[in-house]
């Protein structure tokens, strides 16, 4: 089918989306991660049953985590589909990277930036006096 | 088990929003097994404060530690050198815990993250329900098994009260009656006769009301 879909999403593997903790998806924000999504297998076809039930569930918690450090819980997104739908795997890689892009980079990115600058502004304010 | 429950985040961030270096200490014990304090809510406590921080452009370190039990001396002998360079530690043991990782290092702000609930068992994954109020005096032989001090939203003795309607209690229809359940388990047990034996006046003296509590084995204290 040869789909394009946005060049920014790094796609990790996984056996299932069951197997994605939370933790995985705070370290990619940690890490400057300007958003996460899982695309896990359609609800009620999963091979390991509870699989992708369990990702939606870390994913509400992962938002609301999000939410109370001020990243964001919009930022994080789970979608369904199954294997035979490539095109639609490619509209939800789309729509994840408008709704990023439009949200702007990751907040701890933004506020690292502007301290080292203040950082890098007042060593040179000493140098001129 | 000891049963906690997570405190608020805006909570935990309040108390340690000045500090730079902050230890999240869980504990291996019944907090792990009830999903509130152990290694891997140890990680996503810190990886949220981390979070925070970073968002904040604030420079700290948030480390992290689980130590086998915080409850025990021995284990937080060993977490002295872990512990002592941070500025304060978030403890996510129970209320136990947390209190002895203050003792063991009186000179360091130890605050909680979790707030302590009850003694209780898991009814499935990630339900937990109250089953032992420690009020040192068990009356479970008497009672079939079912113990009325902890279930009963009265503590009654010889009930079951007014309250109860169709096996439930007066305090929400989500609450089974201790007394109809201890009923139906002396009907089943074949003890229905001890049902009708009155329930002396229970000691509470053995419970809270006795103040806080010690206990010695003189075979094993030095």
């Amino acid at each position: 089918m040869r789909l394009n879909y946005p060049v920014h999403v790094r796609i990790i593997r996984v056996p299932c989306t069951g197997k994605v903790d939370i933790l995985h998806i705070l370290r990619a924000f940690e890490k400057g991660a300007d958003g996460v999504y899982l695309v896990g297998c359609m609800e009620g076809s999963c091979h390991y049953e509870q699989g992708n039930f369990k990702a939606r569930k870390r994913v509400e918690y992962a938002q609301r985590l999000l939410d109370q450090v001020g990243t964001g819980g919009e930022r994080v997104r789970m979608y369904n589909l199954t294997s035979g739908e490539a095109p639609l795997f490619a509209q939800y890689a789309q729509e994840m990277s408008e709704r990023i892009l439009a949200l702007g980079p990751n907040p701890a990115k933004l506020a690292g930036a502007a301290r080292k600058a203040k950082a890098a502004g007042e060593t040179a304010g000493r140098g001129v006096a | 088990m000891i049963v906690a429950n997570g405190k608020p985040l805006e909570e935990i961030i309040a108390a340690v929003k000045d500090r730079q270096k902050i230890l999240v200490a869980g504990c291996n014990e019944c907090v792990t097994v009830c999903e509130v304090g152990g290694t891997k809510e140890v990680g996503i406590l810190a990886s949220a404060l981390r979070l925070h921080f970073l968002n904040q452009g604030i420079k700290a370190e948030v480390g992290e530690t689980t130590l086998q039990r915080q409850c025990d001396r021995e284990y937080l002998v060993q977490a002295r050198e872990t512990v002592e360079p941070y500025d304060i530690v978030v403890s996510i043991a129970c209320g136990v815990g947390c209190q002895f990782m203050a003792e063991e290092f009186s000179t360091q702000p130890v605050v909680p993250g979790v707030d302590t609930m009850f003694m209780g068992g898991a009814l499935e994954r990630g339900v937990w329900s109250e089953r032992c109020q420690g009020c040192g005096t068990c009356l479970l032989a008497k009672t079939g098994g079912i113990c009325p001090v902890s279930r009963c939203a009265k503590r009654v003795l010889n009930g079951p009260c007014g309250g109860s309607t169709k096996g439930k209690c007066e305090i929400s229809k989500d609450v089974d009656c201790a007394w109809q359940l201890i009923i139906d388990r002396l009907k089943a047990l074949g003890r229905l006769d001890d049902y009708e034996t009155l329930m002396p006046i229970k000691d509470w003296s053995t419970d809270r009301a006795g103040g806080p509590r010690k206990r010695i084995k003189e075979e094993v204290a030095s």
